[in-house]
């Protein structure tokens, strides 16, 4: 299921029908192939690319600027510390040493069983909780290395399930309301697509 | 001695669910969009704000009346929420996003009516997750208040707005990379001309760029008026501005206090904000404006926090207000390394000064962290950074001079130029011993 699928496609099209010219979705829309496949595959891309009538390149070369996005699978749990220079001065480095040893995998790397990436971020904006990092991009502040332990004793047990959604999932509340005011700058080349990708 | 001042833009903050709709209308949300909309023109608010001489709190500190008032006329024009945050050592406005959603939207849409906007987009950090899904929820809530949508509190004006999730990029900070990403495209700083968003940004079209906090004190404006906001601070000054203190005080975390009336001391020191330094260590330096500013040594601690005094008599910038205290244990050469190697990381790669020289400054200090450094480096370093920022100096002086598209590039040396210019002697026992000091 690398395409969207029915559980994204509308939400897809929904996306592109708030912007003025459908490529503005690309960012939005390329979180939504990651939170369906795990990571950005290239059928999913080709969908965007098809979605917004642009070419793969356009896309590939557009979402390979990111960091948010990935082009090869990560584990269930992304590990993300920060080492910038708030969480430097309070322990970072450390932190991110001490998460390597645990799961026993360097940063770039994932667990042989697929259940945890770790990587070396810039800084996240959580410098009030120093050393910080994030699982899946939900924050963790003051992270001992007993509190890192006990977080991944709690994410392989599924008690934070509620706080941690899978990975890729960036947004969990759906917009509720389309375009009211703008007429004007409405889409006009969401029937178009609708019809070709209907499921 | 720290002034104490009703905070504005963090009024809310800490009260029972202020990221709600029912926690933001209990303390009185949205009465400052409904009095906009319906008892004022457009041309009212815009002098509101152009007499609270609000400066844009995204870190270039520009006067966000007369920026509005530079909107080239055309139709469409747009304006455009710049949450992008992603300095080094900068929060606040991730706390806003999460907290105070309902303020940055009520601020969003006050402007937009002041200024005309067809449509109005804020772009938050992707990182943010928490951030923008209040931010979405807290629209919807908006959108079924009434304070969004079609006929804003039964007035004529209509406005649609988005939140646009941001994928990790920290140049998409820069206005026009944002504007570039908003297109669907990476995130490329603009060549200028044109200089400003006002004249040609969003699809070409006439848009405003505001940063988040700056929306966030509109509601405020409207409500007390420009004359109250102007009343706090100094004539150049003017408001209170939130400030991000890390490091190593005791109590890092986000202070609001009046600009110009405090000092960096107050910040540090003063036990209501960061209270000091931690275990009983000396503070050796601090950096008064985020990873681009240049570093203060404890003698700036009693500078106003006024930029202009900061710029001008300090030779750096408050910046992004992020304020980062380092304690006599603190490595220089790490802490100026990690920097660099930060904008290496995130140069954005279309000017070379700043693609070459960000790379070869992050090898060049790792090398001396690491204890092969070499006696020749130290010009080495200086050598580069004025290739990049011609003319760098320290004492530092601002504003740095430019061979690069966006201020990304001249933003690379002042860890180097600020570390080497006042603890010149720790890279010298690096490159002498072999090895760092510090362990």
């Amino acid at each position: 299921m690398s395409r969207l699928g029915p559980d994204f496609l509308p939400r897809a099209i929904a996306t592109i029908a708030l912007y003025p010219e459908p490529r503005s979705a690309m960012l939005p829309i390329l979180h939504l192939v990651q939170e369906q496949n795990g990571f950005l595959t290239e059928e999913g891309m080709a969908h965007v690319a098809e979605l917004l009538g642009l070419s793969q390149a356009e896309v590939y070369g557009t979402a390979t600027f990111y960091d948010m996005f990935f082009t090869h699978p990560v584990g269930n749990y992304l590990v993300s510390v920060c080492t910038n220079i708030a969480c430097l001065l309070n322990g970072g480095y450390e932190l991110l040493e001490h998460a390597e040893q645990s799961l026993g995998v360097k940063a770039g790397g994932t667990t042989p069983d697929g259940q945890f990436t770790v990587e070396e971020v810039e800084c996240i904006g959580l410098c009030g909780n120093a050393p910080c990092l994030t699982v899946n991009w939900r924050f963790f502040g003051d992270v001992t290395n007993e509190g890192f332990d006990s977080l991944v004793g709690d994410l392989t047990a599924g008690r934070l399930a509620e706080t941690v959604p899978p990975h890729g999932t960036l947004c969990r509340v759906r917009r509720t309301v389309g375009l009211e005011a703008a007429a004007a700058v409405e889409s006009t080349s969401v029937p178009e697509l609708e019809s070709g990708e209907r499921s | 001695m720290a002034t104490t001042v009703a905070p504005i833009v963090t009024a809310h903050i800490g009260t029972p669910d202020s990221h709600t709709l029912r926690g933001y209308l209990a303390s009185g949300g949205y009465e400052a969009l409904r009095k906009a909309v319906t008892t004022m023109t457009r041309e009212e608010v815009q002098t509101e704000v152009d007499t609270a001489n609000l400066l844009g709190r995204g870190g270039a500190g520009f006067p966000a009346g007369r920026k509005w008032s530079m909107l080239r006329k055309a139709d469409p024009t747009y304006l455009v929420v710049n949450g992008d945050e992603s300095e080094p050592a900068t929060f606040k406005d991730h706390m806003l996003l999460e907290e105070d959603p309902h303020q940055i939207i009520e601020g969003t849409i006050i402007t937009a009516y002041a200024i005309g906007a067809a449509q109005a987009f804020i772009y938050v950090r992707g990182e943010f997750a928490l951030g923008i899904e209040r931010m979405t929820q807290a629209l919807n809530e908006a959108y079924g208040h009434g304070a969004a949508g079609n006929r804003i509190f039964g007035s004529d004006f209509s406005l649609d707005v988005v939140i646009h999730p941001g994928a990790g990029a920290y140049i998409c900070g820069d206005e026009t990379a944002l504007l570039e990403s908003l297109e669907g495209k990476r995130g490329f700083p603009r060549i200028k001309p044109p200089y400003f968003p006002a004249v040609m940004g969003l699809y070409g079209a006439p848009t405003i760029v505001n940063n988040v906090e700056t929306m966030s004190n509109i509601p405020w404006i409207v409500v007390n008026g420009g004359a109250a906001f102007a009343a706090l601070g100094e004539p150049q000054a003017t408001g209170t501005r939130l400030f991000a203190v890390s490091g190593h005080v005791k109590k890092p975390g986000n202070y609001e206090v009046e600009l110009a009336k405090n000092t960096f001391r107050d910040l540090i020191y003063d036990p209501r904000f960061g209270a000091g330094i931690r275990n009983g260590a000396e503070l050796k330096a601090f950096i008064p404006g985020g990873a681009s500013s240049f570093w203060f040594g404890p003698d700036r601690l009693d500078m106003a926090l006024d930029e202009t005094k900061v710029k001008g008599e300090g030779g750096s910038m408050m910046g992004s207000g992020s304020i980062i205290a380092m304690d006599s244990s603190t490595c220089m050469v790490r802490a100026a390394w990690r920097l660099v190697r930060f904008f290496s990381r995130e140069s954005c790669g279309q000017c070379t000064p700043c693609r070459e020289g960000s790379s070869w400054l992050d090898k060049i200090m790792y090398r001396i962290e690491a204890g092969d450094g070499r006696p020749d480096d130290l010009d080495l370093l200086m050598d580069v950074c004025d290739n990049i920022s011609p003319g760098v100096q320290w004492p530092s002086r601002w504003p740095p001079n430019m061979t690069t598209i966006c201020p990304l590039g001249p933003s690379i040396p002042p860890p180097i130029v600020s570390a080497l210019g006042m603890f010149r002697d720790e890279f010298l026992t690096h490159i002498k011993d072999g090895a760092c000091p510090y362990g």
